[in-house]
């Protein structure tokens, strides 16, 4: 059984395929594996390791290292809220603090502490889904989180975009 | 006051399309590549960047010609990897460039390439940058297809092409030789230096790593020609560079400027001064990894000059970015909050790092929440020496393999120089805890 879809492992090859060697594919794998299903689970490791040639092992082991690959189910919505210097002295806290409260009992929404996201010219900021949101306070933030979650929103999903 | 703008002319000029390839297209776009290859002299290109005196905007300053020299002459295939994994606290300089003139950069790549007779190049882009990896993505196909990139670009019979490799969140892999780690699909924990990149980076391949910044600046210096260029800037800082100002200032955000303007015409002359009218407390210039000043007119009206601040101050313009810090900041918190930041990135490969990172941490935690120990000052910087010894300025000793465990003692060797005596009047009131 396959892990990826019928359009994601056409991509997959091709992704494969950029490289001079198959292991360099791991990470846009995963990326890719995460925009299909949310995280990473041992069936998508498993696939990895067989389209680049390494083991199930060697992928968790690379995929381990790196805080965006998601090794459990996390909601649908991951909000990555900035506490790093900037965002601390301008009330980055107190939006986490918001967010983590609000959202505690959600399980569709995933709400995480993250370091600078190059975004300190417009703090406090966060990402929903990797799209960026700046000068955020608590109830703005909590605003934007709604509007993804009723669909008025939407994020994109990068990982399968063109192939060079 | 005014900012210089070459780098950022055409996303400040063209607000509604500079990503776009017509918005790029109708702003000179790709014309220097089309009169380089024309010209048809690698050797040249290379000569007007060593005549610019083009310095690395990544963080270390490094002269870009001299780095492209150390490529061996006869050894192929040789990589260009460009670092766009922008990831230093505060700096947010290289995700506007991509976002905003992804085309630049190409046009930059695509000459480089050409100057070190280069195939194949790699742009490793923050996991984080969706916006920016999409837009790059697409430059990249709409380049191909005007025949700026793939085989025999605009009939030079030059073949170069770009592939986009996202990160997936950590900081450690803009270190270079972490990322060239990374790229491989491997843990992004920093090589041991020899072999160095030039020799032996990418696959074991010669490979040449720059900035975002860097490169796309390189179009311009072939435009205005070496010399034209370096006449921007002061001594061994030559040109413009972005400065990506945050914080307590009414305007924060990124300023192009020449090279020797102070840090007070940039702070209060471009960036709008101090919120509320109010006193800077301090400053981090370079990103999170530099030493701190402070508000002193002595350092406000010190030049923007990569050489000068680190010898008069022992600081670094590193990143590129400025944070100022108004009086109401308690630097012990910011201090635990840098902290935090290295020892959480630590990837953990040298000893000193990862166990010194994790103890500064865990002394400034107590330090910053009214739980601080009267000798708590001296306990940081003896345990900062033995992650880096002296604990002094910048450059920084180094007995680790990359320079982040040093840097995470920057923040240490800072509280210590100019907050001790506000530091330790503190830690006699503390509660104190038996940690
Ligand atoms: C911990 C650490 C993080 C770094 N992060 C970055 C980064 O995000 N972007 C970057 O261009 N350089 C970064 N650098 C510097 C690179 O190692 C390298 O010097 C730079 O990419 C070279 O390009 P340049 O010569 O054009 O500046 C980092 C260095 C260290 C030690
Ligand atoms: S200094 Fe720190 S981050 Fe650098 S290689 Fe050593 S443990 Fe890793
Ligand atoms: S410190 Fe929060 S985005 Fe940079």
């Amino acid at each position: 059984m396959s892990f990826f879809d019928d359009a994601n492992l056409a991509r997959a090859k091709e992704i494969v395929a950029r490289y001079p060697r198959a292991k360099s594919a791991i990470l846009p794998l995963a990326h890719l594996a995460q925009d299909q299903n949310g995280w990473l689970s041992q069936e998508a490791m498993e696939q990895i390791a067989e389209l680049t040639g390494t083991t199930a092992a060697d992928v968790l082991g690379t995929c381990s290292f790196y805080t965006m690959l998601k090794r459990r189910p996390c909601g649908k919505l991951v909000v990555s809220v900035c506490t790093n210097v900037t965002c601390l002295v301008v009330g980055g806290p107190e939006v986490l603090d918001h967010l983590e409260h609000r959202y505690a009992a959600e399980p569709d929404v995933t709400v995480e502490e993250v370091e600078c996201l190059a975004a300190c010219g417009g703090a406090p900021a966060l990402q929903v889904n990797y799209e960026f949101h700046e000068r955020v306070s608590p109830a703005s933030a909590e605003e934007i989180v709604e509007a993804y979650r009723s669909g008025s929103r939407r994020a994109r999903t990068v990982s399968g975009a063109s192939v060079a | 006051m005014t900012e210089t703008r070459i780098v950022t002319k055409r996303l400040h000029d063209r607000v509604d399309d500079s990503w776009t390839l017509d918005g790029s297209l109708a702003s000179g776009g790709y014309e220097v590549l089309r009169a380089v290859l024309a010209r048809g002299d690698a050797a040249d290109v290379q000569n007007q960047v060593k005549l610019s005196g083009l310095r690395g905007r990544g963080g270390a300053g490094f002269p870009t010609a001299q780095k492209w020299s150390f490529l061996p002459p006869d050894s192929f295939p040789r990589y260009l990897v460009v670092n766009a994994d922008e990831g230093e606290p505060s700096t947010f300089k290289d995700r506007m460039l991509l976002e905003l003139d992804p085309h630049q950069l190409i046009e930059g790549i695509t000459i480089a390439s050409y100057a070190v007779q280069c195939s194949l190049a790699f742009v490793y882009v923050r996991g984080e940058f969706a916006l920016g990896y999409e837009r790059l993505t697409r430059a990249i196909d709409d380049a191909r297809g005007q025949g700026f990139l793939g085989r025999n670009i605009l009939g030079s019979g030059f073949d170069c092409d770009i592939v986009v490799h996202r990160g997936a969140g950590a900081y450690i892999c803009g270190e270079e030789t972490a990322l060239l780690e990374s790229l491989e699909g491997e843990r992004g924990m920093p090589r041991i230096r020899p072999p160095f990149p030039a020799i032996e980076g990418l696959y074991a391949k010669p490979t040449v790593v720059n900035n975002v910044e860097t490169l796309s600046t390189v179009p311009h210096i072939m435009q205005m020609g070496g010399e034209e260029y370096a006449k921007l800037g002061v001594n061994r800082s030559t040109g413009t560079r972005i400065f990506s100002v945050s914080g307590h200032v009414n305007k924060p955000g990124n300023y192009e400027v020449e090279l020797g303007m102070s840090f007070r015409d940039l702070l209060y002359g471009l960036a709008g001064g101090i919120r509320a009218d109010r006193k800077i407390k301090f400053i981090i210039p370079g990103g999170a990894s530099s030493q701190w000043l402070t508000g002193s007119d002595e350092h406000l009206d010190a030049p923007l000059d990569m050489d000068f601040v680190q010898q008069t101050f022992g600081v670094m313009l590193g990143s590129g970015a400025v944070m100022v810090f108004d009086e109401t900041v308690d630097p012990v918190l910011v201090a635990w909050r840098l902290a935090k930041f290295f020892a959480h990135e630590s990837c953990g490969k040298c000893t000193p790092c990862r166990e010194g990172t994790g103890w500064v941490e865990k002394v400034l935690y107590r330090m910053s929440h009214g739980l601080g120990r009267p000798q708590d000052l001296d306990l940081l910087v003896s345990v900062g020496a033995n992650i880096s010894p002296g604990l002094v300025n910048a450059p920084f000793v180094q007995t680790t393999i990359c320079p982040l465990g040093p840097s995470a003692v920057s923040c240490v060797a800072s509280i210590n120089k100019f907050f001790r005596d506000e530091v330790l009047e503190r830690l006699r009131n503390d509660a104190g805890v038996h940690a």
